[in-house]
């Protein structure tokens, strides 16, 4: 290949990216908002003032709010065992928890209908206490956590693996007690592929539509997430309150991907 | 601090990694565990502080007044082989992770610390290097951080696996002296892994031979190499030539040739292997009480020349070293035939193969 022609797929190279990215994700995030503001800023705003609309915004942060930290406790714990200690069932545990991303959402929010519903074969104990999962919040925390709980762990484990024990072990011998090792040597050492995990993880939690679907039951201004909100007012063919509900969790990733600027910035400076 | 070893064994799954192990580590010695990979060596270290537990067996500290002492957190110095350097802290941080991390109570002040980590990387010839990575270090540099980070907490002992393994032949042979050097000034009991028999016996001041798991041999790097308890020993300490023979009236007898051994007498007539390091196989040109041999290659190592022959009685490969001086007198060429004669060799009468 001589230079010229290297040059030639240089800048084909470059304009397939350019090509794609405006295609597949800068034109769909425009038309949401050409969408949201088809009746100008004044209707934008109404829509905006929907009680059903800002009551689905806050469930998906409530939702995400339980089932991030959750994963991302989770997430380390299990990258940490697994990595670290060898017991019994640990290929066993490695395939179940990417489970999650081999079964349809929709198909894991029946299992958890199936186990906490009416019908299910919790149902009697649930009823004894007065709990109620499906149908509620508690039953969105568990379809998100659930098809989430992959994200932290799946960063971490070959990025532990990588690394080894050594360090943790010349901490342990330099005198250093476990939490004193965890502050110091394991978290640091770790902290960008953690972040990494807890920002897909977030993602895919307020995104989360199949399994939440199944579980929520769809009552207005309870139990609608975003997601659940947008395809039920686009279904009642309110595409201005639907592409508003939408640009809701367009500005809830801005917020993501600003906040993990924000971190990356300061890590550096540090 | 004394180290007692007392019937370790260690298995991981089927294979046994540790059998029956038992060392005394004197107080202030310089110890190297020295053994083929997969002997057990970097096991025992491990076992010693604390990073493994043993099977059955124990690790005995005795402190100086010679009462068994528990080990506490800090009281090991641990140098890993690859170093295991905190890669996001910079060598002042590193050096002090160790003083810092120390409850209140006994937490030396911030000065303190500073004061120490700074005399301690002049010690390893680092004082310049405070603001770096370990990331923007070399692997000697490296190593040396990993050594001022261990000895920053006062350890009661140092234990260093394989700490030259990973670095180039130069740097290797200059920090092992120094290894030596820094060990005479400040005397803490330390041991080593190495599976290089030089640095061993240029180094310590006892050396254990490992062995798939069981201890061939302790002793002094003299008594080792020049008393091998076992043909393992002589083989692992350097190259050496093996004759079959006979052993007949408590003289070995090799070919033609007679070879003294004082562990002899008294066994009766039996076949017997002669281990000869290739410095003790002179050539000569006499026929005298030699056997003969032809040469096939010279090559030159710098102060000594190494001679590759043929024995023309048996065909067996023979390796000899000479002086360069002797072999320029000589004038040996390729191709010539000449005889062999052992000037000093040790005779073990149980057949042996590796």
């Amino acid at each position: 290949m001589n230079i010229k022609t290297f040059s030639f797929t240089k800048w084909l190279l470059i304009f397939i990216v350019y090509f794609f990215t405006a295609i597949i994700l800068i034109l769909p995030i425009v038309t949401v908002f050409q969408e949201a503001l088809a009746n100008g800023v004044d209707g934008y705003l109404n829509a905006l003032k929907d009680e059903d609309t800002i009551s689905a915004f806050l469930l998906t942060i409530k939702v995400s709010a339980i089932a991030v930290p959750a994963n991302t406790l989770f997430g380390f714990l299990a990258a940490f065992t697994v990595t670290r200690f060898n017991f019994p069932g640990k290929n066993t545990i490695l395939t179940i928890i990417d489970s999650p991303f081999a079964v349809s959402p929709v198909i894991s929010g029946l299992i958890f209908l199936l186990i906490f519903g009416k019908q299910g074969w919790m149902s009697d104990t649930l009823e004894q206490f007065d709990i109620q999962i499906v149908f509620n919040t508690p039953g969105l925390v568990i379809a998100t956590m659930f098809i989430t709980l992959p994200f932290v762990a799946r960063e971490l484990i070959p990025l532990m693996q990588s690394q080894g024990k050594e360090e943790e072990e010349a901490s342990l011998l330099l005198g250093a007690n476990f939490f004193q090792t965890l502050k110091r040597v394991i978290l640091p050492n770790v902290k960008w592929g953690l972040l990494y995990g807890i920002i897909l993880c977030n993602a895919r939690a307020m995104g989360e539509f199949g399994a939440v679907s199944v579980l929520s039951g769809h009552i207005r201004g309870k139990t609608n997430t975003l997601p659940l909100q947008i395809e039920m007012l686009y279904n009642e063919y309110n595409s201005v309150g639907a592409f508003t509900a939408a640009s809701l969790l367009v500005f809830l990733s801005f917020l993501t991907l600003f906040l993990k600027l924000l971190m990356e910035k300061n890590i550096q400076k540090k | 601090m004394s180290i007692e070893i007392k019937n370790i064994h260690k298995n991981f799954g089927s294979f046994e990694a540790l059998s029956n192990v038992n060392i005394n580590i004197e107080h202030g010695k310089l110890v190297a565990l020295l053994g083929p990979s997969g002997s057990g060596k970097t096991t025992l270290l491990r076992i010693i502080a604390g990073l493994e537990t043993p099977d059955s067996g124990e690790v005995i500290f005795h402190d100086n007044n010679n009462q068994s002492s528990k080990l506490s957190n800090g009281d090991v110095g641990f140098v890993f082989q690859h170093y295991a350097l905190f890669r996001h802290m910079n060598i002042f941080e590193n050096v002090a992770f160790g003083l810092k991390v120390r409850p209140k109570k006994i937490r030396p002040s911030n000065k303190e610390i500073e004061e120490k980590v700074n005399s301690l990387l002049k010690l390893v010839q680092l004082e310049n290097f405070q603001k770096r990575y370990p990331s923007e270090l070399s692997g000697g540099q490296r190593q040396r951080v990993a050594l001022a980070r261990a000895l920053a907490i006062e350890p009661k002992f140092l234990l260093l696996d394989e700490p030259f393994g990973a670095l180039d032949a130069k740097v290797r042979k200059e920090l092992r002296t120094w290894l030596r050097r820094l060990h005479d000034e400040i005397h803490i009991t330390s041991v080593f892994v190495t599976h290089d028999q030089e640095e061993a016996l240029e180094v310590s001041d006892s050396i254990v031979i490992l062995r798939s798991g069981k201890v061939e041999q302790i002793g002094s790097p003299d008594e080792v190499y020049n008393k091998p308890k076992t043909p393992f020993v002589f083989h692992f300490l350097g190259d050496v030539n093996l004759f079959h023979g006979r052993i007949q009236e408590g003289k070995a007898i090799v070919g033609n040739m007679d070879v003294d051994s004082q562990e002899l007498t008294g066994i009766s007539d039996t076949t017997a292997v002669a281990y000869v390091r290739p410095y003790d196989v002179e050539i000569v040109r006499t026929k005298d009480q030699g056997i003969p041999a032809e040469i096939q290659y010279i090559h030159s190592t710098g102060r000594n020349v190494r001679v590759e022959l043929k024995r023309l009685d048996t065909g067996t490969l023979i390796e000899s070293v000479l002086e360069q001086e002797v072999f320029r007198e000589m004038n040996l060429l390729p191709g010539e035939s000449v005889f062999l004669r052992i000037k000093k060799a040790k005779v073990y009468v149980d057949d042996f193969s590796i």
